[in-house]
Formats: C-alpha cells, sequence, structure tokens
C-alpha cells in the first residue's frame, strides 16, 4: 500500500516535471522503457546486468568489534586519501553514561582502531557502529545534482560520475549521513560505490571481505535465498534518520536510538 | 511574407529576430556537446558505468589465497578464526596473486596488532575474546603462546553463551526460554575447545518439534498443530526461528 | 597533495563534540555567501524600481534607472562567485546541457538566464532605446556603430513608436516583479529545500530570503543615490530619499517579523536538533548572528528611522542618519547570508558537535577575491552609466557638444 502511494505521487511529480522538463531535455532522456536496455560493458570480461540486482547491506551492530579493518580496507581498495578528512566508510564508538549522556568518537575513522576511553565506569552501555553511504532508494544527493553526474544505477547503487561532476558540493550539503567528500585532488565528489569494480565482477566488497566478524553482509535485497534476505527476517531492523524519508538500503540489526 | 509581421513595432521585430537567432543557436550547439549515451540508463552518462568499474583490486578475496595455500585455509576453517579473510592480517594482496614472488604479505608479529581487535573496550560484545594487553604476558609476542590459524581461548567456556551471547540473549526473551540449548542441540564436549571440529548438531527432523507442538497426547501446553497438514514441505525451523521471541 | 588538506588539521582541535569524520572541511565558505547578498541586491534594486513604474511611485523617479542598473551590475557579477567556488568552473555549461529537472540548483541557469535577459535586459532596452537611437544618430565612427549595435539598428522615434516602448516597459515590470520573487525566493528554495540540514530546511527560507532581499536592495540604491548624486553635481532630492527611507523601514520591519516568526517557531517546536542550535548560536555564531546581525543590522537602524519618523530631524543630520543606517543594514544583510550559508555548515549533522570556519586571505575562497567581487558591481556600475546615462540622452548630448580639439 505505502509502495502504491509512492508510487503514484511519484508519478504526479514525474509528470508535473515531465512538463517542465520536456522545454529542456532531449525526448531520449525522458524515455523511461529505454532504461530497461542491458548494458553493454567496455570490458568484455563482465556479464552483470544492473537490472537483474537490486543490492544492499546488513550491519549486525552487536558482531561488530570496532576493529577499524573495514575503513581501514575501504582507504586502500579505493585510494582514499589517508588523511584524516576523507572517509567512504567509518566506525563510530558510542558510550551512553549512566546521566544519559551520550559519547561518540571515532578516531581517525577508526582505520586504526579505537584506544580504551579513560574512565568508563559510569557507562550504561557501548558498542560500535560502522558507516557508510546508505544507497538511498530515495537518494536526497541524487535529487539536487544539477546536472546528473550523481545517479542510482538500476541495481540501486548511488554512484558518482567523476568526469561529470562540476564540484557544486550541493550533494554534500544534501546528504544527512555525511557519507560525502570532496575529492581535494579531483576536485570532484566522492562516495562509498559498494565497492562497484569488484560487485560487477561477482565479489564482496572490501569491506565486507576484510570484517573478521561478518558483522557486514552484502547481498541481494529482493532474492529470498540470499544472507541479507535472510538477515532482514532473522534480526529487527532499523535504518539511520527514517523520519528523513531516505530509504536507505544499509539495514542496522540491533540499532540503538541514540545513534544519529 | 504574411500580413501580421508589419503590424508590429519596427523594435520588436528587431527583439524578436535576435531572440530567434539565440534560441535556435542553442537548439543546434546543445545536441551537440551532451556526451554519448546519456539518458539510456537513466538521468546521467552510461559510460560512467564503465568508469565506475574501471578500477583494480587491492585485495583479492579468500578465494585467491585458497588456490595455492589451501592447507593454511583449511586449518583456519577448523577454528575460531574460520570466518577471517587472510587479507585481514596479511594486508591486501591482489599484486601477491599476480606477482607471488615481487608482492609478499605482511606478517604482522608484533605485539600491537592482535590487540587491534582483542583488547578490552567496554565496547565490544560480550563473548568476544578479548584480553587486556598491559597484564597479560607484558614481554611475550601474541603468536608465541597463540597460533594465529587455529587460536585457542586458554579457559575452556562453561555455558553456550560465553560464545553464543547473541542467541543467549534472544533465546531469553523468547518463549523457548526454558528449553536448554542442549535440548535440541547435542553437542559433544569438544565443541568447546575445537568448535569447528566438533559441531552442534541442528534439528533436522519435523518430528523433533512435533515431540511438543504436533497434535498428541503429549500434555504439553505448548501450541499445537497438525504435522501432516500443516506445510509438510518443511523443516520447522526454515519458517520459525526459534531463538526468537516472535516464534509462535 | 599535502598542501591541499594543510588547512584541515588545525581544524581537528577546534571540534566540539563530535562531527561525521568527512565534515571537517567545510565546502561553502565566503564565496557562496556572497551570492545570495548579490542576487537580493538585483531583486531588491528591481522591486524598487519597479514602484515607481507599476505603482507609480512619483517620488522615487529619480531613482528608477540608477535601481535598474544597479540591479543589472550586480547581476551580471552575481553567477561569478559561485562559478569560482566549483570543483571545475570549466565544466559549468553542463547544468545548460543536462539540467537534472528534479534539482534545485539545475534550475539556476535558467531562473537566471530568464532574470537578466527576459526581464532586465528588455526593459533596460525598452526604457533607454530612445536615447540609443539618438546618441547613434548624432555621433560618429565607432561610438555611433557601438549604439547601432546596441539598438539593433532600430531608427524608429515617432511618438507612436516610443509610447509603444514606455507600454512594454511597464508589462516588462509587471512580468519582472514576480520575476524578481523567483529568483530570489528561489535562492533561498536552494538551502530551504535540503531536509538533511535543519539549520535551512524551513518554508519560511524563501520568504526571509526575498524580503531581506529587498531590504538590501532599496538600501544599496539609497546609499548610491547618495553618493552619485552629489558626484555628478546634482541636488539630493529630500523627498525622494525620506520615501526610500519609508520604505526600507517598512520592508524591514516584515522582514525582522518573519526572522522572529522563524526564531520562535524553532525554539517552540525544540525539535531534535534544537540543542545543537542553540549551542551554536550561542557560541560560534554570537558575533555575527546576535550583535553585527539582529542589533546592528536591524533594530539599530530600526529605531534610528523610527527615531527620525518622530521628531523634526533637520536635514542634514537625517541625510547623515539614512546614510548611516544603509550602510549597517548592508552589513547586516550580509551577515544574514554568511550565518546561513557558513551557519548551515559549523553544527554536524549528527547533532553532536559544531566545527569551525577559517577564513583566508588569499586563494579562491579567501577575502580577497570576495571583495574584488563585491567592488566589481560599483566599476559595471560605472561603466553602465557612461554608455547608458541615467539622465537621458540629454546629458550625453551635451558631452557630445563640448567642442573637441
Amino acid at each position: 500500500m505505502r509502495n502504491l502511494i509512492n508510487a503514484k505521487r511519484r508519478d504526479v511529480l514525474k509528470s508535473l516535471m515531465g512538463l517542465v522538463a520536456g522545454l529542456f531535455v532531449p525526448k531520449s532522456i525522458m524515455a523511461e522503457k529505454d532504461q530497461q536496455k542491458r548494458f553493454d560493458w567496455a570490458d568484455d570480461s563482465i556479464h552483470y546486468d544492473p537490472h537483474d540486482h537490486k543490492w544492499g547491506m546488513g550491519i549486525d551492530i552487536d558482531n561488530c568489534i570496532g576493529c577499524g579493518r573495514c575503513s581501514a580496507a575501504c582507504k586502500i581498495e579505493n585510494d582514499v586519501p589517508r588523511e584524516p578528512f576523507f572517509f567512504r566508510t567509518w566506525v563510530e564508538r558510542y558510550h551512553i553514561l549512566e546521566n544519559g549522556e551520550t559519547i561518540i568518537d571515532s578516531p581517525n575513522g577508526a582505520i586504526d582502531g579505537f584506544n580504551k576511553k579513560p574512565d568508563e565506569e559510569d557507562v550504561l552501555r557501548s558498542f560500535f557502529v560502522p558507516k557508510l553511504c546508505n544507497h538511498c532508494d530515495n537518494p536526497p544527493c541524487v535529487q539536487v545534482c544539477p546536472v546528473g553526474a550523481t545517479y542510482e544505477s538500476a541495481d540501486g547503487v548511488v554512484l558518482v560520475d567523476s568526469e561529470y561532476c562540476i564540484g557544486c558540493s550541493y550533494c554534500i550539503q544534501a546528504c544527512p549521513y555525511g557519507a560525502r567528500f570532496l575529492h581535494p585532488v579531483t576536485r570532484t565528489a566522492e562516495k562509498c560505490t559498494f565497492c562497484y569494480h569488484r560487485i560487477v565482477r561477482g565479489n564482496d566488497p572490501a569491506c565486507v571481505e576484510a570484517c573478521p566478524t561478518q558483522a557486514r553482509i552484502f547481498g541481494e535485497l529482493e532474492q529470498k535465498a540470499s544472507p541479507l534476505h535472510r538477515f532482514k527476517r532473522m534480526n529487527r531492523i532499523g535504518v539511520l534518520k527514517p523520519a528523513l524519508n531516505t530509504e536507505p538500503k544499509v539495514f542496522y540489526a540491533h540499532l540503538d536510538m541514540e545513534v544519529k | 511574407m504574411p500580413n501580421w509581421i508589419p503590424n508590429l513595432p519596427e523594435q520588436v521585430r528587431r527583439l524578436a529576430l535576435l531572440v530567434v537567432v539565440v534560441v535556435i543557436a542553442f537548439l543546434i550547439v546543445r545536441p551537440m556537446l551532451i556526451p554519448a549515451g546519456f539518458g539510456e540508463q537513466g538521468h546521467f552518462r552510461s559510460g560512467a558505468l564503465n568508469d565506475a568499474v574501471a578500477h583494480d583490486y587491492k585485495y583479492a578475496g579468500k578465494a585467491s589465497c585458497e588456490e595455492c595455500h589451501d592447507d593454511m585455509t583449511s586449518m583456519l576453517a577448523s577454528g575460531y578464526h574460520n570466518n577471517l579473510s587472510c587479507e585481514v592480517c596479511h594486508g591486501p594482496l591482489a599484486g601477491h596473486v599476480e606477482e607471488p614472488e615481487e608482492v609478499q604479505p605482511e606478517f604482522p608479529r608484533g605485539r600491537n596488532f592482535c590487540p587491534v581487535c582483542h583488547e578490552y573496550l567496554s565496547a565490544r560484545p560480550t563473548g568476544f575474546p578479548q584480553i587486556v594487553s598491559q597484564s597479560h604476558n607484558q614481554l611475550k609476542a601474541c603468536i608465541n603462546c597463540h597460533e594465529p590459524h587455529d587460536p585457542v581461548p586458554s579457559e575452556v567456556p562453561e555455558k553456550c553463551s560465553a560464545c553464543h551471547g547473541k542467541i543467549a540473549r534472544s533465546k531469553a526473551v523468547s518463549h523457548h526460554a526454558n528449553v536448554e540449548c542442549d535440548f535440541c542441540h547435542s553437542v559433544n564436549e569438544g565443541h568447546k575447545t575445537s568448535p569447528r571440529e566438533f559441531r552442534a548438531a541442528k534439528p533436522i527432523d519435523r518430528n523433533f518439534c512435533g515431540q511438543c507442538h504436533a497434535d498428541s497426547e503429549n500434555g504439553s501446553d505448548a501450541p499445537q498443530i497438525d504435522l501432516s497438514s500443516h506445510e509438510p514441505r518443511y523443516v520447522c525451523w526454515q519458517c520459525h526461528y526459534p531463538h526468537l521471541p516472535e516464534a509462535k | 597533495m599535502d598542501e591541499l588538506i594543510q588547512h584541515l588539521y588545525p581544524l581537528l582541535k577546534s571540534v566540539t563534540g563530535y562531527i561525521y569524520p568527512n565534515e571537517i572541511e567545510l565546502h561553502w565558505g565566503l564565496l557562496v555567501s556572497l551570492y545570495p547578498y548579490l542576487t537580493g541586491l538585483v531583486a531588491g534594486a528591481f522591486i524598487l524600481a519597479s514602484l515607481v513604474k507599476v505603482f507609480n511611485v512619483k517620488e522615487l523617479q529619480p531613482t528608477y534607472r540608477l535601481s535598474m542598473l544597479t540591479a543589472l551590475a550586480f547581476l551580471i557579477v552575481a553567477p561569478l562567485p559561485l562559478l569560482l567556488h566549483l570543483g571545475h568552473p570549466e565544466k559549468s555549461y553542463e547544468i545548460f546541457l543536462t539540467p537534472n529537472t528534479n534539482s534545485a540548483m539545475a534550475m539556476f541557469g535558467f531562473v537566471y538566464a530568464w532574470y537578466l535577459m527576459a526581464v532586465l535586459l528588455l526593459e533596460l532596452w525598452f526604457d533607454y532605446r530612445k536615447d540609443m537611437v539618438i546618441i547613434a544618430k548624432s555621433s560618429r565612427g565607432l561610438k555611433k556603430w557601438f549604439y547601432k549595435i546596441l539598438s539593433l539598428f532600430s531608427k524608429d522615434i515617432s511618438d507612436k513608436s516610443v509610447a509603444f516602448d514606455h507600454k512594454a516597459v511597464r508589462i516588462i515590470t509587471i512580468i519582472g516583479i514576480p520575476s524578481a520573487f523567483l529568483l530570489h525566493g528561489y535562492v533561498g528554495f536552494i538551502f530551504g529545500s535540503i531536509k538533511a540540514n535543519p539549520w535551512w530546511s524551513s518554508v519560511l527560507m524563501p520568504i526571509v530570503f526575498l524580503f531581506s532581499a529587498i531590504v538590501s536592495g532599496i538600501a544599496m540604491v539609497l546609499l548610491l543615490y547618495m553618493v552619485i548624486t552629489p558626484i555628478r553635481k546634482q541636488q539630493l532630492d529630500m523627498i525622494c530619499l525620506d520615501k526610500l527611507a519609508s520604505y526600507l523601514f517598512y520592508i524591514m520591519i516584515v522582514d525582522f517579523s518573519l526572522e522572529v516568526l522563524d526564531f520562535i517557531h524553532r525554539v517552540y517546536e525544540s525539535e531534535e536538533s534544537i540543542k545543537i542550535l542553540a549551542s551554536m548560536v550561542q557560541t560560534k555564531l554570537f558575533g555575527s548572528l546576535v550583535i553585527i546581525q539582529v542589533i546592528m543590522g536591524m533594530i539599530l537602524p530600526l529605531a534610528t528611522i523610527a527615531g527620525v519618523k518622530i521628531f523634526k530631524v533637520p536635514a542634514d543630520l537625517r541625510k547623515l542618519l539614512y546614510f548611516m543606517s544603509a550602510i549597517l543594514v548592508q552589513i547586516g544583510i550580509f551577515s544574514t547570508r554568511w550565518n546561513v550559508v557558513v551557519g548551515g555548515q559549523l553544527f554536524s549533522k549528527s547533532f553532536m558537535g559544531l566545527t569551525t570556519y577559517k577564513m583566508t586571505f588569499f586563494g579562491l575562497e579567501g577575502l580577497l577575491i570576495s571583495i574584488t567581487l563585491l567592488i566589481m558591481p560599483f566599476f559595471i556600475l560605472w561603466i553602465l552609466m557612461k554608455i547608458l546615462p541615467p539622465g537621458g540622452s540629454e546629458t550625453q548630448e551635451a558631452a557630445i557638444q563640448v567642442p573637441s580639439p
């Protein structure tokens, strides 16, 4: 039912936009049917049709030990600058104190792990939360990109075309999760791609590969047999900032209300 | 010349001409500049997908390691570290797969490496093995006592919840709170020290659940079903997760 | 690489609480603050001009052409700070090629082009056509050709034709008012529509932007009128000046009420973000928001103009007070833009901490470029007034009649 309403509202919006857009946009862009066309990869060894997949990630907070191997692996795999200002994924540590106060830290995105906090006596609860791009199904970053340089591929992965990005930073402002940054050298927006170069060749993203406790589960959202589907069935699931209606495709099991 | 044109004031005709020229120039130039393939897959340059996948692997993945080092991976598979990827400790090794001699793996032998995962932190989940390195055999390297490919806990755990804390926590609030673990899972004592070698069994027979839940005079006040008519093609736990409170 | 990010390290120390690791770098700084300030002046100056043409406010007639030229001068500069802040200004044309129709920012090019070409240039062209034809006729050589091209080789200056010009100006102004509202309301929408950012996300944002734009536009025309008139050895029209100050006063009251409403609404609703926003206003934004924007830029000039209205103030002192108030308003409105743009990035979207903005002097995002961009419109205005004298072709003819050696 909810999807129906959404779909209807989207259709109305689309047709309204279409009226305006018709003035400026060539027919090929407006024609939805063409989007079903199979994509021919430049690399012949890839046999992957984005239309056959829908990717997502599950994160089991109870399994995360805060070793930060994921954020370290991500920096290496994707050539993310090592400086402590640029992260495609990072791990946060939450300490919820007896007095209700919440203390969060993520030293250098946890690429070197965490150190002990000096006074931990009055801690009520504490846990780690890995963060990354949520690959929203209703992505605010894609909505605001003025030129179509960031987009949601048919398989649900939100990507950036750095060739085409003009570096306006509007997407960075629009992302509620702080998942984007401007690469200091290319001066274009960057973010997690679910290691798109790996998944089209049948491998897991580097962070999933590097996680020693299987706190990250990567997989198909719409196939009943997938581990992610089972994960969503077995656990109570939360997403980050659900009130913003971004419809994240990163699902957290055992998510605390304090997680921001 | 159509007769409506002379009716317009002179200055408007001149302006209109300028506007027409500008608009036509825009309409001619624009399609020439739009990159090829834009809009075919959505409102973006289709070639961007090719750019996104044109990136080299740094992490080869455990399957690649297994091709040459199956002795190590099978050793790993029988122990607590079975789910670890080799590259978690040995670093990214896609280069090593390509050129085994040129690129060598890392061997972190120092005392500062293992604590990245195993140092005690209050935020780490209960049940995960942790030490306080300051008071834990200060002068010895971890690997002197612990074989990293088959680490063994120093103390044999007493209860199942020491390792399976997550299951224990959800079971504690489920309808099965009072059912002991070994009622359903028959476990060899060896599982406590070599968990992968001696695995805990799962009930695979529908009649197992039927002991309490099938229509009969078993005297149980648990919910009852008719085994012969209730989804006979499935094993019970494929639909009902017995550790969860929702289990009906 | 190192020199590109060196400036970020000291910022790590000034972070309070927790911010997402990518949030240390602030992406929209001085330049982007300049952009709404400049477009605000455009919209404000145009709306002032339209008071003359549409609502027949005769007292403001002396400022009509000045307002229009001011609007054009600022509109020409307005996109420059945006262009300069882009990571890749050379690719900015893509916004016309493949505009994402869902994006507020993609519409920038079209709103801007519409306002520049369909409103400002067109209205100025009709308004100045007769003057341009006359100048073209009475001059020689390059100058003749320059004005011929400018007037699109138009020759007809019969009464009927000029009457049509006046009618056209009126119609364009009527279209222009909603367009000016659109231009600046739209800039407010760019910020107001970002749901991720509670400091920006507000339906009032476009309206607050619009009214503060009108305030800044009127104050700017008032300043320019007071500076330029003596330079051109003409007498300041006190009735016009009083009228300008009155309009400034009334619009400021509306603007201030809207801002207060926004403030009360936020505090009363007291949503999740209220704690971090309150602590931001009390610490990092205290100087620029409470002191400069509200006290200096709003309450002080309001009180001054109110005082002038209540007490009989002699004309000379009145001029001084108007001048001072208009300057304070300019500083206040610039501060408003700063507080919106930079303020919206000083707090973490985790609502758990604050970061800092360090202004640089040199470099693209630096103070020097911004000051240059702020001076540029005045330079352009000076050129525009040479080409299109607000006094009309008479002044040009007078200049021509000076015998050349």
